[in-house]
């Protein structure tokens, strides 16, 4: 099948259509504007339902209604409109409904501005909201990583019940690449048999809750949950390595920040220099087995990315101390350089810093 | 002998969690009946607010949610969407509707969402101890009004049907008391009314039912519903505020 050009955003529509998903609940953002645009023509065509909210806050409670009478469902936003959404994940994730939200990551705190960056990576993968919760994040790095991962992130939220996030840049929404749709294929969604959309002969009410006012009865929905963040952790790590095999010297970064450090890469190796990189797919789970492979051989590690280092957290937890990890990047908008990322490497494996 | 008066079916037999003298039990009971006479537990959804009601999903014996503060409506939105046969309809407290959750009611309204709305106004904050609510009336003591609610720095209570009923997207809006058997009488004609709407495809509807709390107001249950006929309904008149013309 031939190759078509698409901007990111319309990516992300085209792949949650393509994956089942007809329901979408949103509140205008830049930068993924795009996207509601995309499904705003799309999602009827589909029989599906596009319907522009009054706030974030109202899209993610949509999302939460639809999901628990079982459709298949997702929001889309951006910093500040995700911290609207906190509360409402934090109600999904405690009610177990499967659902995607999208965040198109620009520069921040408050309103910041909407350039791309990477400042949300610790708001994702540590839960985001109130309580003890996780959501299962993506990374993608490409416009056709978006396309497949669609699928991939609603498969997940049903599989476990969690709600999943897309956790991408302004530069990925906007940016058109040639991608591969490849067929349309029919998507079979597991049954809902606990949904809770008129009970129509059932003989048991559905109910769709996060309340435990007993504390007993909290603790064991929260060691629950705990459960299954462990086998979500044990069995969905995902990275790709990159030239690892005999890197003294490891990149890690995610998205747009590892495409810059894929350059960084190569030029090392055109210059002799044993570099390589790990680029979570998921960011959570963290793919912590990616260290323990390339640990017998690297001497130390330097994370890349788009914000002051939040991601390098999770790096250092899995080296554990073992071996040197260091930060570099660009806040605010801005982009890490390769010829400057370049340098870093040399200084560091010079001696520079061990 | 002939049974004249049961539990509707729809309303599970176990203990209420409401004060003595509190009447969301009466109003439980006449969404129920609703329920039960237009035939369609099998498609009922209810949400159930934060609030004194919060337990509702348990009481209602049919699909139930239990939504987030104030957001009983975007809920019902995303659920009305994707069941469109459903009868869905939120519940909720004065606190929960007229102040968290202005925008979701407002713009549920607006869009004319096949929803019901439940709204239950008792002038106060009742479950977190008894504050002022936006509907707690002029001069009413609350334990954040210490001295009275008054202009100057509390503001004014709002008449939420009133506002309501002048959006086009509201198709029925009215409002009831449960103060005496007169008027829950009327109450039930009211709350089926609006089903029965919702059934036959209308816009958004609700029904405003006047309460009374006992434990928080410091009465009687005997005289906190004095106190709603002689003190809330002159400020919070009964009657329907939107009718459409068909009906």
């Amino acid at each position: 099948m031939a190759k078509i050009l698409m901007k990111g955003n319309e990516a992300i529509g085209e792949g949650a259509v393509r994956a089942g998903c007809r329901y979408f609940f949103g509140y205008p953002i830049t930068p993924q504007s795009e996207l509601p645009h995309y499904l705003a023509k799309r999602l009827p065509e589909a029989d599906g339902v596009y319907l522009q909210s009054e706030s974030e806050t109202s899209a993610i409670n949509m999302v939460y209604g639809a999901a628990g009478a079982g459709a298949r469902v997702m929001t889309s936003s951006s910093g500040p409109g995700i911290s609207l959404m906190q509360e409402g994940i934090s109600y999904i994730a405690g009610a177990e409904l499967p659902c995607v939200i999208v965040n198109m990551m620009r520069g921040g705190p408050g309103l910041g501005n909407i350039a791309p960056a990477q400042s949300d990576y610790l708001q994702a993968v540590k839960g985001g909201g109130h309580g003890d919760y996780r959501v299962i994040c993506f990374a993608p790095a490409s416009v056709q990583e978006i396309i497949d991962f669609m699928k991939d992130a609603f498969e997940l939220a049903d599989k476990y019940f969690n709600p999943v996030m897309l956790l991408a840049d302004g530069i990925l929404g906007q940016m058109m690449e040639p991608v591969e749709l490849g067929e349309e294929e029919t998507v079979q969604i597991p049954d809902r048999a606990w949904a809770a959309n008129g009970m129509r002969g059932r003989e048991k009410k559905n109910i769709i809750n996060s309340l435990y006012i007993v504390p007993e009865d909290m603790e064991v929905h929260n060691h629950k949950l705990t459960k299954k963040y462990a086998e979500i952790t044990e069995n969905e790590q995902r990275w790709e390595e990159y030239r690892v095999e005999d890197a003294e010297m490891v990149l890690v970064a995610f998205g747009t920040s590892a495409r810059i450090a894929k350059a960084v890469v190569d030029r090392a190796r055109d210059e002799g220099l044993r570099v390589g990189l790990i680029r979570p797919i998921l960011v959570w789970p963290f793919p912590v087995k990616a260290f323990e492979k390339v640990i017998p051989h690297a001497e130390q590690f330097l994370t890349v990315e788009m914000n002051m280092g939040q991601m390098v957290e999770d790096v250092r937890l899995a080296v554990a101390g073992r071996r040197p990890v260091h930060f570099t990047g660009r806040p605010g908008g801005m982009l890490p350089v390769a010829s400057d990322v370049f340098q870093e490497v040399k200084k560091l494996m010079s001696g520079g810093a061990k | 002998m002939e049974k004249v008066f049961t539990r509707p079916n729809s309303l599970k037999d176990i203990p209420m969690h409401y004060c003595p003298g509190c009447t969301h039990g009466i109003i439980h009971r006449l969404v129920a009946e609703a329920i039960d006479e237009l035939d369609v537990v099998d498609r009922a959804i209810g949400v159930a607010p934060v609030g004194c009601s919060v337990f509702t999903y348990q009481y209602f014996d049919f699909d139930m949610y239990q939504g987030s503060h104030g957001r009983a409506p975007a809920v019902a939105t995303g659920i009305k969407r994707v069941v469109p046969d459903g009868v869905v309809f939120t519940y909720q407290g004065d606190g929960d509707l007229a102040a968290i959750g202005t925008a979701e009611i407002v713009h549920a309204a607006a869009r004319g969402e096949k929803i019901t709305v439940i709204f239950v106004n008792n002038a106060i904050y009742a479950m977190t101890g008894g504050q002022m609510a936006p509907t707690t009336l002029m001069g009413q003591k609350t334990t954040t009004t210490p001295f009275g609610r008054e202009a100057n720095s509390n503001g004014f209570p709002i008449r939420m049907s009133e506002m309501l009923s002048t959006l086009d997207g509201a198709s029925y809006v009215s409002r009831v008391s449960v103060h005496d058997p007169k008027n829950i009488n009327k109450a039930k004609k009211s709350i089926k009314k609006a089903f029965e709407m919702q059934i036959a495809g209308a816009g958004f509807t609700m029904v405003e039912v006047l309460s009374s709390c006992p434990t928080n107001w410091g009465m009687s249950p005997k005289e906190a519903v004095k106190w709603v006929e002689s003190d809330m309904i002159p400020y919070y008149p009964l009657g329907e505020f939107k009718v459409p013309s068909e009906v």
